[in-house]
């Protein structure tokens, strides 16, 4: 028997997007589900009844009819009390749960044999990214906070020189660059910003390079990646050089975008009030860290605060304020764990501890708490020991095959044993052999180098036409037959098979021309085709 | 004309020789290089027939000769498609080959010339070893025609005990010409020289039958040496420096052809010239079993594939033999403008082996008019696919395996590979899941940037096409 999937509207204060979407719903009905949806779920974020119904899900009265018809719940906040009263024994939550915020939660959910999967405990692994949720999310908190950031400033972002006067490029400075740092620093990039961006892991330097914006280190050494790729707390020394570095930022920029967050920790206070005092008036923060007390000392959580001069944005419902696309995304990621679950495509499914990727999402199952997960078997990042491997194996690679240097120089040894053996064979030429085979021996050798030395600097994309030139140059030994068909005779060989020699180099003669003729023509066809 | 200006101009027809190989450095000069060629073909024909060792009464047979076979030659140069650039190749060398060797028995036969002592030593040896390689060449480049127009099966054949067999007749083809030199007169030394000839025949069919489709290249710019040989060898039996210069000049850039081909696929020369391949890569998949590559493979549709390109500001293009085999270098080229008139920087990557020969490739997408100065060599592109959006592999399989950096026990350790799992995405175009000719599974297919997009190249590459234009 198929399971069914009920999508309740959230109830949360403010929360506009909803755990599935029309397009998503086709895609659970085909794996076997059947999707009964609470009416108006999707309102807030754009879909309709209708578009539900039209996918292929029963669209039910508001109220409590979806919880007691579902065997999984799909949801985007964790489930309030009411909520769980409403639920059948034995069925299976999907949603954010934070289980380390709400033990409570966890309590009564295990209190009531369900099993609950948490969006948020999925682990960072490399498998798992598909259905990692926080990664969409934070993706859509970045993109967003720049533009909530560009609406409280006051100025175009872009640089411009109009008629009325030069415009400056606002600068921007990201301090964080995870998914929702880089989301950031991208869409404040295709604003026409001057971006910076700062993080305590040096790897990522790269990775905000690639987005266009400039890395910004802090002077000190040490190590910031901890456990699954995410930050961890640093030394004191440290924090001492990152805040002059933000200090100094501070002063230049006119845009700061938080990130920080380390996982189970108080967000760091990154930006203290004497910076806040030093930017800028009209300058903006938008602090993505709002939700666990924020990056700023004026943050206010779900607020914006103007003071003195600075807006201060500390919303923490960011994704929610771009509901259809983080529903689009949140559904998409509920598919793909769905689909983990539901290998059979049956409408039924396994909660599979051996699958690293659902045991770690596994909060609860059947009642009983199973969380925190063993760790991870593996860090996101691997930061030294690659580059080091890496390296000897590049190296072998770099003797390339220059044009003109042929090979890597030989050792003495070789080279030593390579003269010994040349010096042998020409010595014993010069004793033994007439002086008319060594003049032509002489010229053999040249032209050896020679040859060695013009085809070294043969272009690689022309070498089918090298072949084939040589080879209509190499039907040279016509001259051979040439020789052969008529030559003058005196009377003393006159026992000389004249008829065979004939036949022989005629054939010859015939075989090489066709060479001769067909490839210079069909190198002169090649050649013409190389056009820039 | 003089022997003295008969000389001349052989000089002079060397010296254009050496400018038609000095031409081809750059496309730009290429052209003029081949006229170079033609040029001095031309003086040296015409030299030799005008000169001292041609009487009137060989000048019909001559042109008739010539007449035949250039015909031929133009004929077949005007048909050939350019996927069949190997094929013609290696059936011109064989008939190198087979000139070589008849211009060696014209020549044993040919009374009019007398030597005494170590000079008749050493021109029979001349002619004992023009034919040996003449009549290798002969019959490998025919065994390699066959192979590579599909008339014999592309899997390498490979006898018991063969490099036995190759010693015996090694040391056969020695006897013999211990017996031939002994020979008095031509009646004598005719049954010792048939004999070396069948052997080096059957040995040359031997040797390219025990090599395998995807190391074509390295056979083709082999036998392209042997040819050059074949001719230097021609030279020093009829005393002719003009032959051994271009002789030497073909050996030598044959066998530096196969010396990039060999270092491209990571292979030891001796063992090519030997005829020696497929026995290290034939035992090792086995061993390397438990390294097999896991994880999910992604597949994606023609539409999603041109939705991909769309988007995407950076293209390289790494075309291997499926695209010669499905004649898609045409769609390719569609492609190619359609994203660059869009803005899209769409580069193509070569590697040396793509293909059945040398510069195989290059050709094609010459042919298809894609501009060369996006065509970039393996060296020159590597260092780009990081800053790349989408590289597309059509049709290659081992060139672009990372195993090849990552995994010293696999059979194709330290072969350069392209390094298009460093691109961002990277769609590699394939009939199905096989593996490629080394028998090597490919972990690029279970990257997780990586999609497969399965199907006949041209097939797909079509559809792309329509997807991009609608």
């Amino acid at each position: 028997m198929s399971l069914t999937i009920g999508v309740p509207r959230e109830i949360f204060a403010g929360e506009k997007r909803v755990a599935t979407v029309p397009e998503v719903v086709e895609k659970l009905v085909k794996l076997g589900f059947k999707v009964v949806v609470e009416s108006g779920a999707g309102d807030a974020a754009n879909f309709s009844d209708d578009a539900y119904r039209g996918a292929g899900a029963t669209v039910v009265p508001a109220g409590g009819e979806v919880w007691s018809a579902a065997d999984m719940i799909f949801k985007v906040r964790a489930p309030a009390a009411s909520e769980v009263a409403l639920l059948k024994p034995a069925t299976t939550v999907i949603s954010f749960v934070w289980p380390a915020q709400n033990p409570e939660l966890m309590q009564q959910m295990a209190d009531r044999k369900l099993t609950v999967l948490a969006m948020d405990s999925v682990p960072r692994i490399s498998r798992a990214q598909k259905m990692d949720a926080l990664s969409s999310m934070a993706n859509i908190a970045g993109y967003r906070a720049v533009i909530e950031a560009a609406h409280h400033f006051g100025r175009f972002f872009t640089g411009q020189i109009t008629a009325a006067g030069k415009v400056p490029p606002a600068k921007v400075f990201v301090i964080g660059a995870g998914v929702a740092g880089l989301a950031a620093l991208g869409a404040a990039v295709g604003l026409g910003a001057i971006v910076r961006a700062n993080d305590t892991r040096p790897e990522v330097a790269d990775q905000v390079k690639s987005m266009g914006a400039e890395f910004v280190p802090v002077d000190y050494q040490e190590e910031g990646t901890g456990v699954g790729g995410y930050a961890k707390v640093m030394s004191e020394g440290f924090q001492k050089a990152q805040r002059e570095t933000f200090a100094k930022q501070a002063k230049d920029v006119d845009i700061i975008i938080t990130t920080a967050l380390i996982p189970g920790k108080p967000a760091p206070k990154l930006i203290t009030e004497e910076m806040l005092r030093s930017m800028r008036p009209g300058s903006v923060i938008v602090d993505l860290a709002a939700e666990q007390g924020g990056n700023c000392e004026w943050t206010v959580p779900g607020q914006v605060v103007v003071r003195e001069g600075i807006t201060v944005i500390g919303y923490t419902d960011l994704p929610s304020r771009l509901a259809k696309q983080s529903s689009t995304l949140y559904a998409t990621n509920l598919l793909r764990l769905t689909e983990e679950l539901c290998k059979t495509k049956d409408g039924r499914i396994d909660v599979n501890f051996d699958d690293e990727a659902i045991r770690g999402a596994t909060v609860i199952k059947e009642g009983a708490i199973t969380w925190p997960p063993p760790p991870p078997k593996l860090s996101a990042a691997p930061p030294q020991a690659k580059p080091a491997a890496a390296a000897p194996a590049m190296a072998p690679k770099k003797s390339s095959h220059g044009h003109g240097a042929s090979s890597e120089p030989a050792s003495t040894k070789s080279l030593a044993i390579t003269f010994g053996v040349g010096a042998l064979l020409f010595w014993l030429m010069g004793a033994y052999a007439p002086a008319s085979f060594l003049a032509h021996f002489t010229v053999f050798v040249l032209a050896c180098f020679i040859g060695y030395m013009v085809v070294w600097n043969v272009t690689p994309s022309l070498h089918t036409p090298l072949m084939s030139v040589t080879n209509a140059i190499s039907s040279i030994i016509a001259v051979g037959a040439l020789i052969q068909v008529a030559p003058p005779i005196d009377a003393a060989t006159s026992d000389r098979p004249d008829r065979l020699i004939l036949g022989l180099a005629v054939v010859a003669i015939t075989l090489t021309a066709i060479n001769m003729f067909g490839g210079f023509a069909v190198t002169r066809r090649m050649l013409a085709m190389f056009r820039k | 004309m003089s022997e003295s200006l008969a000389t001349v101009a052989y000089i002079g027809a060397a010296i254009l020789f050496i400018l038609s190989l000095g031409g081809l450095s750059n496309p730009e000069t290429s052209r003029r290089g081949n006229f170079y060629g033609i040029v001095g073909m031309t003086i040296a024909v015409l030299a030799t027939v005008l000169g001292p060792r041609v009487t009137a009464a060989g000048v019909p047979w001559i042109i008739g000769a010539l007449a035949v076979g250039g015909g031929i030659g133009l004929y077949a140069a005007r048909k050939v498609q350019m996927t069949q650039m190997p094929e013609l190749v290696a059936l011109m060398h064989s008939l190198v080959g087979l000139a070589a060797c008849l211009v060696g028995f014209a020549s044993y036969v040919d009374t009019s010339i007398q030597f005494e002592g170590a000079e008749k030593a050493i021109h029979e040896v001349e002619i004992y070893i023009g034919i040996l390689i003449g009549a290798v060449t002969f019959s490998g480049s025919i065994i390699a025609f066959g192979k590579l127009s599909g008339k014999i099966g592309g899997k390498p054949l490979l006898l018991p005990g063969r490099h036995w067999l190759n010693l015996i007749a090694l040391l056969v083809v020695i006897w013999f010409g211990y017996l031939f030199l002994q020979a008095h007169d031509p009646a004598a030394g005719m049954m010792p020289l048939i004999v070396m000839t069948v052997i080096a025949l059957l040995f040359g069919i031997h040797m390219v039958m025990a090599i395998g489709g995807a190391d074509m290249p390295v056979v083709v710019s082999m036998l392209n040496s042997y040819s050059g040989w074949a001719a230097a060898a021609t030279g020093f039996m009829l005393a002719n420096d003009l032959l051994i210069v271009t002789g030497a000049l073909v050996g030598s850039s044959g066998a530096i052809l196969s010396y990039i081909m060999c270092r491209a696929m990571n292979r030891n020369f001796i063992s090519v010239i030997a005829g020696g391949f497929g026995t290290g890569a034939g035992a090792a998949p086995a061993a390397s079993g438990a390294a097999q590559p896991a994880g999910e493979v992604v597949a994606v549709s023609a539409s999603e594939t041109a939705e991909m390109l769309r988007a995407a500001k950076n293209v390289i293009i790494i075309p291997g033999y499926g695209m010669a085999v499905a004649q898609a270098q045409h769609t390719v080229y569609e492609i190619t403008k359609l994203l660059r008139e869009k803005g899209v920087n769409v580069r193509f990557g070569i590697h040396p082996v793509a293909g059945r020969m040398p510069g195989h490739m290059n050709v094609l997408l010459a042919e298809a008019k894609v501009p060369y100065d996006i065509v970039l060599e393996m060296d020159e592109i590597n260092d780009d696919f990081s800053d790349t959006d989408v590289s597309i592999v059509i049709g290659a399989n081992d060139i672009v395996n990372p195993a090849a950096e990552d995994d010293p026990t696999s059979p194709i350790a330290g072969m350069p590979v392209l390094q298009v799992w460093k691109s961002k995405t990277s769609i590699v175009m394939k009939r199905s899941m096989a593996s490629g000719y080394a028998g090597v599974d490919n972990p690029l297919f279970f990257k997780e940037n990586n999609r497969m997009l399965f199907g006949d190249a041209k097939k797909m590459l079509d559809e792309v096409l329509g997807a991009l234009k609608a």
